[in-house]
């Protein structure tokens, strides 16, 4: 092959990368031309180094790199690959119908359940509170818009936390001698003001790992709108969830629509006749995630109603194991909203002990003092 | 300057550092396009020793950027002596002019000052260690200095490199390092290494160790990265592990003896009960 035909094929290659979700932008690509200059194109070992030392900027792409690479240059150019578990940019996605929670109560609502109407109970409580305290599984379509909205509303903000780095402020703990030696030598050695620095804080990251199998579903869809309320205040976010498997969907998130994204993952980790394993999707995200997302203090929010299809024993280990590892682990359980609820079935029951805060979640209130008990969240680990 | 992957291989083999071609090719067309390296991999596989390896092929002094969270341009760059400046300020000798406290002479160099000091004779090899431990704002502060290769102390003026430094970044991954960084540098993840390059390492680290014993614990160590661990053991571990069998005057592997040194290799108290009794007994049987 003569070598201009080969440097088409090189940037072709770069395309096809970047069409499955491996970025590749334009400088990469150069980068790429210059290098295959110094090596030898004849040898297909230092082609494919070169390619990937080049192309490749994460862990994560490697297999699919080796892939792409294997079936493109074995001399037939392949139609459009199929796409890997990269998700595709947005102008690729077509542009259909959203499946939103509006839908998909209004159809669970035709099954036969009676939508309860707020104005039945006027003269006891405002519509206002009403809609405060309802379950909400018991929403009718117009209700939960409502609730949605009345949920961004509220003041989100996590705990903070004291960082390693200095800023001034006039009360700080320490001098800020720069300025003292700027001040002192402005008078001869001695400084008539000492400014001073303090400590800067941040808000904790927070990390959400949702059920989303049978009927925790419609609750983790709620909650997960958090993320976008959160996010506005510079809370760093990062959302998983799980049926059988865990999954992480925090960039799918960022594209604004949690019922998509929800969809999606649903795809890969429910398994409709599997039943739910939370110690095993816990297991797998002290694995491989806990590491990179609980530094910096954070704190964990599970969502579950911990009704476990696997081994209990597992689910409290693993329970433990995130507690160690977080700074506080806060559980949101819809059942716990329910008056006289103790932790019996064999999951909780076992797991309860190393839960930081058991919170119920079935109401707009609930949701109000799960909002306090993140801000109030502070600098000590207190357990 | 190295001409090609090869002379890379060469290069490092002769320092006894046994790379993968990929890592030669990373490292080659870093040096070639003068851009940085980064070294990204679970903590224990040898990143560290790529920088340390590099300033003995080139004979030049390693300049060493621990990253801790918080760190920022005092601890990195530079720091006025203020001690020393209010002392200057204070003692004044009569009728002699004030001397000039913003100078070189106060100036406390912090490692990446003395990377870009136009005083070195030859480029150093500039090795920042663990960026993922440094938080955001410490890292778009290196991303400009990655580019110029420039400081600019306001009291002094602008300091330029007289020769680049030779730039190695690693990260343990602990969080993910910002897109615009991973492509200022050419990026390459480091993996555990194969049974014959682990041993290979053995051999040449540490060659007064039994080639039996050797191979029985590169083996091993093999082994127990397929379990379902907490922290797996890195080649770092491997090679602890070997020599402390051979200051207890071992030639080979026993369940007793694995059991007693098992702490050699795990960090974890929950790796080492997973492990303990009956699972490596179970290994060892099956290296047999």
């Amino acid at each position: 092959m003569g070598d201009d035909a080969f440097l088409k094929n090189i940037l072709l290659f770069a395309r096809t990368l970047h069409r499955v979700g491996v970025p590749v932008g334009l400088d990469q690509r150069l980068d790429l031309l210059r290098a295959l200059a110094w090596v030898k194109l004849g040898s297909r070992e230092q082609v494919y180094h070169t390619c990937r030392s080049m192309l490749v900027s994460s862990r994560e792409q490697l297999p699919v790199f080796d892939m792409i690479f294997s079936r493109f240059w074995r001399r037939q150019l392949p139609e459009a690959p199929r796409r890997q578990t990269m998700p595709r940019a947005p102008r690729h996605r077509s542009h259909e119908q959203p499946f939103t929670i509006v839908t998909y109560m209004a159809f669970k609502a035709r099954l036969g359940d009676e939508p309860i109407d707020v104005a039945d109970k006027a003269g006891t409580y405002s519509p206002a509170e009403l809609l405060q305290r309802k379950e909400f599984s018991a929403l009718t379509p117009e209700e939960l818009q409502r609730v949605r909205q009345l949920i961004q509303r509220l003041d989100w903000r996590v705990g903070q936390r004291v960082t390693r780095r200095y800023a001034p402020r006039r009360r700080g703990e320490r001098l800020l001698m720069r300025q003292v030696v700027r001040d002192a030598a402005r008078h001869g050695g001695v400084a008539l003001r000492l400014p001073r620095q303090q400590r800067k804080r941040k808000p904790r990251p927070l990390v959400i790992i949702a059920d989303i199998s049978g009927s925790m579903e419609k609750y983790s869809r709620l909650l997960l709108q958090l993320s976008y309320s959160l996010a506005r205040r510079l809370t760093r976010v990062e959302c998983f969830v799980f049926g059988t498997r865990l999954t992480r969907i925090t960039p799918q998130l960022r594209l604004r629509n949690v019922d998509r994204a929800i969809d999606q993952a649903a795809r890969a980790v429910v398994d409709w006749g599997g039943g739910t394993r939370i110690g095993a999707s816990l297991h797998s995200f002290n694995r491989r995630w806990a590491r990179r997302v609980l530094g910096r203090g954070a704190v964990a929010l599970v969502i579950s109603d911990g009704w476990e299809h696997g081994d209990p024993q597992l689910l409290a280990r693993e329970v433990r194991a995130l507690q160690r590892r977080c700074h506080r682990l806060i559980w949101l359980n819809p059942l716990a909203g329910r008056t006289g609820y103790a932790p019996r079935a064999a999951g909780m029951a076992a797991a309860a002990r190393y839960i930081d805060d058991l919170l119920p979640v079935h109401n707009l209130q609930s949701l109000e003092a799960l909002a306090a008990r993140l801000a109030a969240l502070g600098d000590k680990v207190t357990r | 300057m190295l001409s090609s992957i090869e002379a890379t291989a060469e290069a490092l083999a002769r320092e006894a550092y046994i790379a993968d071609p990929g890592l030669c090719t990373s490292l080659f067309l870093a040096l070639r396009m003068g851009k940085a390296l980064l070294l990204e991999g679970e903590p224990g596989v040898g990143k560290t020793e790529v920088a340390k390896v590099l300033a003995r092929v080139f004979d030049t002094t390693l300049i060493r950027l621990q990253c801790y969270e918080g760190i920022d341009v005092a601890q990195a760059v530079y720091e006025w002596n203020y001690p020393r400046q209010l002392l200057a300020l204070q003692t004044r000798h009569d009728g002699a002019e004030p001397e000039e406290i913003y100078s070189e002479r106060f100036l406390l160099k912090r490692p990446l000052l003395q990377a870009i000091d136009a005083a070195n004779e030859r480029a150093p090899v500039l090795l920042i260690d663990e960026l993922d431990r440094a938080d955001e704002e410490f890292e778009s502060f290196l991303l400009e200095l990655l580019s110029d290769f420039q400081i600019s102390i306001p009291e002094l003026g602008t300091l330029r490199a007289r020769h680049r430094p030779i730039v190695i970044v690693t990260s343990n991954r602990t969080r993910e390092l910002h897109d615009a960084l991973k492509r200022r540098c050419v990026y390459h993840w480091i993996d555990y290494p194969g049974p014959e390059k682990e041993l290979e390492i053995v051999r040449r680290k540490l060659p007064g160790v039994g080639e039996r014993l050797a191979a029985q614990v590169v083996a091993f160590v093999q082994a127990t990265r397929r379990q379902d661990l907490a922290k797996p053991p890195g080649v770092a571990e491997t090679l602890d592990w070997a020599e402390a069998l051979t200051h207890l005057s071992a030639h080979e592997l026993s369940p007793a003896l694995v059991d007693a040194t098992l702490g050699m290799i795990l960090k974890y108290q929950d790796d080492v009960d997973t492990l303990r009794g009956a699972v490596a007994a179970q290994i060892l049987a099956e290296l047999k």
